[in-house]
């Protein structure tokens, strides 16, 4: 049912969807309810099918801001116990607790649902015997969030940020805010995803949000360029564990951002990039940085139809592929930011916008937080 | 003893109510098949000496001519074939190697063959090339593990920059055949097709010819172990270098070019005495292991104050992927891999025929063990040996091929019918050989032309099947294995080629 038993074979697998996707933004870092992002990915039911959908919100646990939040989905009791003695070993679980959800939705069926907050060991005398060394907290917790999705038979870590989480599952994306009590959160990033799976193997894993440390990945489309964007990543060390093209894009945003240090921009043009026409008639300086870019990172370029969402600790980019075949819309008003499959998803929630404009295929949308600071990081 | 019946593998058939004596075919025939009788006036054949290239028939201004294989064979078994039979009496009268050219014909699994393609159908739309843009542009050549950038006053500029790499239009070059083995007028068509479409052609270990040095920038050349016609001016009239340790029709031999195809041109440009056999050693002799391969790979770098790419060849055989990671750690820029069914102008059939592994499983190998290594990145993979169509390049491309050399087909676009008789240096089509009344039925403009027809035929083929599967930038396939299927292949086979049974979903 939740298909924990199929763990990455030697061959890919990914799932393909059609979605519809949402996200709002506080550019002030102020934090709001979830109730505009619910009604926003409501109001593109026709968009999904009730085979998944899921939020990622950032800026929900503050008491616990410099803490790793990682949301575990187990199959049984037993990975749980299994997984929790692993946690133990590796991190200081400062807290654990079930994600409150209810218990009379119309979710029948579902994994059980823990969180944790942690932090790996400082460098010292409790470090565990390992095999890796020098690693910073952010590597070490990828390291072991990629061990337990690809190790641990019935566990899934699919959150691992810090002051963000992902909530998600098999059903209609309003349903399960309702399910996992949303109305409870604020946040000044929310980030929705209704998903229309056409293949019949749905797993709770497998709907969107796709998340890594505080990357949250909404998308709509289907990654032709798949294949290679996996074996690329597999160079860099990133396992994909979710059987779906999605998680490729979290990943790459990982590497190029976090890792290679390319600006949003530069990144966005690597999944994107300008034509080699295009590229020809530029001045010889930008000329050779294009090139350079597209045959270094050529394996990270996503081809296929997509609208993509990824939330970050410091906003949100949209992007388009560089032909522009599915919809993306975005919009401003005051302190906020919208990003929508539909102009129906955003006028629902704001009726009065300062702009409306269809971003162009390649074109990113990028949102950062004015003052980064502001986010608070206490109650 | 008269043992021989072997002389005549093929049968000249002339339509006498059509034949006008007109001996063409007598003129075409360098290997005097056709006799003209003029007592008679008429024309007859010599079957023995037919090696069935049909150019006569090509040729014949009435259409009188026609090639069989001859009637008469051996009893034969299905293990004891015709050419088994043919080769041991063959043996037995001289006491020599069975020599062949062009690439191995015996019936091993193609398995090009055996993958299919995918395509898009509702969930993810097709892309018309017509109608959009599609990319073929490909870059060879080592690519940095990450870039950096500088921000002076808000402008983003670039802190790494890239070593010199290859832009092709398409990701096709032509591949090494020197100057010795086929005509300067098959390298004139070679050299210039590439110039004009923007890809690559290789002079092979031969040397370059003084009049192919306009095409420098679209010229590889090559060093092999008999360092024919290398010098410091060679290394630097080209866009790349191509050390060439192994040939995929006969790995683990060396290379000779018998005198009397030594003549004045070919002696200057091979910087050899005219006459004297050319003889390339089976190792290079200053090569007898990987770091001196390192050292080669430097030298040259240094030669030509690393402002080119350095190519590594090496024959598919068994090891080929911890060969091709060694090759790739001695610094090579790009490694070409030539598979079981790579053409040869000569070798032994033996090797031909029984030495090597299938190019498409080398590929598959070599590309999985570099990303296994983190060291994809560091070269490019170029794959040679038997492409025969656009769908057997883009497999490789999808298997993991950042580019493919074409010889053969090559060859077959100015006139070869492969008779696999290059060797003898009497090519009718004026390829294989240096005899100038033989060169000059091939005129490089046309032979250019036809290449380029080649080209681009292949190209718009490639095109389309990469909209098909929603693709429109070539390295988004490029070793992009979700897009093809096994059929008919055992599952060692298809873990080896990294690909699903044709059936299976995503």
């Amino acid at each position: 049912m939740f298909r924990f038993e199929k763990k990455a074979n030697p061959f890919y697998e990914k799932d393909v969807s059609g979605c519809a996707v949402s996200a709002i933004m506080n550019t002030k870092g102020r934090r709001f309810s979830s109730e505009g992002i619910v009604k926003s990915i409501a109001n593109q039911r026709d968009r999904s099918n009730g085979l998944g959908g899921g939020f990622a919100a950032y800026g929900i646990y503050p008491q616990f801001a410099e803490l790793y939040a990682l949301h575990i989905m187990y199959q049984n009791q037993a990975s749980a116990h299994k997984t929790e003695q692993y946690l133990d070993d590796y991190f200081q679980v400062e807290h654990k607790e079930v994600i409150p959800h209810r218990h009379d939705t119309v979710i029948s069926h579902h994994p059980f649902l823990r969180r944790y907050f942690v932090k790996p060991y400082p460098v010292g005398e409790k470090t565990p015997d390992r095999i890796f060394e020098r690693l910073s907290e952010d590597e070490l917790v990828i390291k072991n969030v990629m061990r337990i999705n690809t190790g641990f038979d019935g566990a899934f870590v699919f959150s691992c940020g810090k002051n963000m989480g992902v909530f998600k599952g098999v059903g209609y994306p309003e349903d399960l805010a309702v399910f996992f009590k949303l109305e409870e959160y604020s946040a000044y990033i929310w980030i929705a995803h209704g998903r229309f799976p056409t293949n019949s193997a749905v797993w709770w894993g497998g709907a969107h949000p796709f998340s890594l440390l505080d990357w949250a990945v909404v998308h709509n489309g289907e990654i032709s360029s798949y294949g290679i964007n996996k074996r690329f990543l597999e160079n860099f060390g990133y396992n994909c564990t979710l059987f779906t093209d999605t998680e490729v894009i979290a990943y790459i945003f990982d590497l190029l951002v976090r890792r290679h240090d390319l600006s949003f921009e530069m990144a966005s043009k690597v999944m994107a990039p300008p034509f080699w026409d295009e590229i020809e008639k530029m001045p010889d300086e930008e000329k050779e940085l294009y090139t350079t870019l597209r045959a270094t990172y050529g394996g990270a370029l996503l081809n296929g139809p997509f609208s993509v969402i990824a939330g970050f600790k410091n906003g949100i980019i949209a992007l388009n592929d560089r032909v522009k075949l599915r919809p993306l819309v975005a919009a401003r008003k005051d302190d906020f930011a919208y990003v929508a499959s539909e102009e129906a998803a955003i006028r629902i929630v704001q009726s009065e916008l300062d702009r409306v404009w269809s971003p162009a295929g390649g074109e990113p949308v990028i949102v950062m937080l004015e003052e980064p600071a502001a986010v608070p990081t206490a109650p | 003893m008269a043992l021989k019946t072997y002389e005549s593998e093929f049968k000249i058939v002339r339509d006498d109510s059509k034949c006008i004596a007109c001996q063409v075919c007598v003129r075409q025939c360098a290997n005097n098949a056709h006799i003209y009788d003029a007592e008679d006036e008429k024309v007859y054949a010599d079957d023995s000496k037919c090696v069935n290239c049909h150019r006569c028939v090509s040729m014949c201004p009435t259409k009188a001519l026609h090639i069989e294989h001859t009637p008469l064979q051996f009893m034969g078994t299905a293990n004891w074939t015709s050419s088994a039979i043919r080769n041991v009496i063959k043996q037995a009268d001289t006491g020599g190697v069975v020599l062949t050219a062009m690439g191995c014909d015996k019936k091993y699994p193609n398995y090009w063959d055996r993958i299919l393609l995918n395509a898009s159908q509702v969930t993810n739309p097709s892309i018309d090339p017509l109608r959009e843009p599609m990319e073929l542009k490909t870059i060879i050549g080592k690519k940095p593990d990450k870039l950096e950038f500088e921000n002076k006053g808000g402008k983003v500029s670039l802190k790494t920059h890239l070593t010199p790499q290859l832009e092709l239009s398409t990701p096709i070059m032509f591949s090494a055949m020197s100057y010795g083995s086929i005509s300067l007028n098959a390298h004139k068509s070679l050299a210039r097709a590439a110039f004009e479409y923007g890809i690559y052609w290789n002079t092979g270990e031969g040397g370059l010819h003084k009049d192919l040095k306009k095409y420098k920038d679209r010229t590889i050349v090559q060093v092999a172990s008999g360092r024919f016609g290398v010098n410091s001016e060679y290394l630097n009239t080209s866009a790349a270098v191509e050390i060439k340790i192994g040939q995929g029709a006969k790995p683990g031999i060396g290379g000779h070019l018998p005198g009397e195809k030594v003549p004045e041109e070919i002696s200057v440009t091979r910087m050899i005495p005219a006459g004297t056999d050319a003889l390339s050693p089976a190792p290079h002799h200053d090569i007898y292991s990987i770091e001196d391969l390192k050292q080669l790979v430097y030298a040259i770098k240094e030669a030509t104050r690393y402002t080119k790419p350095v190519f590594v060849k090496i024959a598919a055989v068994h090891n080929v992927s911890s060969i091709a990671s060694g090759v790739v750690r001695a610094g090579a820029d790009a490694v070409v891999i030539d598979g079981l069914l790579g053409g040869t102008g000569a070798a032994p059939a033996v090797m031909r025929d029984n030495v090597g592994i299938p190019i498409e499983l080398a590929i598959a190998v070599v590309d999985a063990r570099f990303r296994d290594e983190g060291i994809r990145n560091q070269a490019s993979i170029i794959a040679a040996g038997g492409f025969r169509n656009s769908a057997d390049v883009i497999k490789a491309i999808a298997l993991g091929a950042d580019a493919v050399y074409l010889g053969t087909a090559a060859l077959v676009a100015l006139g070869c019918h492969v008779c696999q008789k290059c060797y003898t240096g009497k090519c009718n089509w004026g390829i294989a050989t240096q005899d100038p009344y033989l060169t000059k039925r091939l005129n490089p403009n046309i032979g250019s032309g036809r290449l380029m027809n080649l080209l681009r035929g292949w190209s718009i083929e490639i095109k389309e099947m990469l909209g098909g599967m929603g693709i429109n930038a070539i390295e988004s396939l490029r070793g992009n294995r979700e897009h093809l299927r096994g059929i008919d292949l055992h599952d060692k086979e298809r873990e080896l080629l990294g690909i699903k049974a044709a059936g299976e979903t995503w």
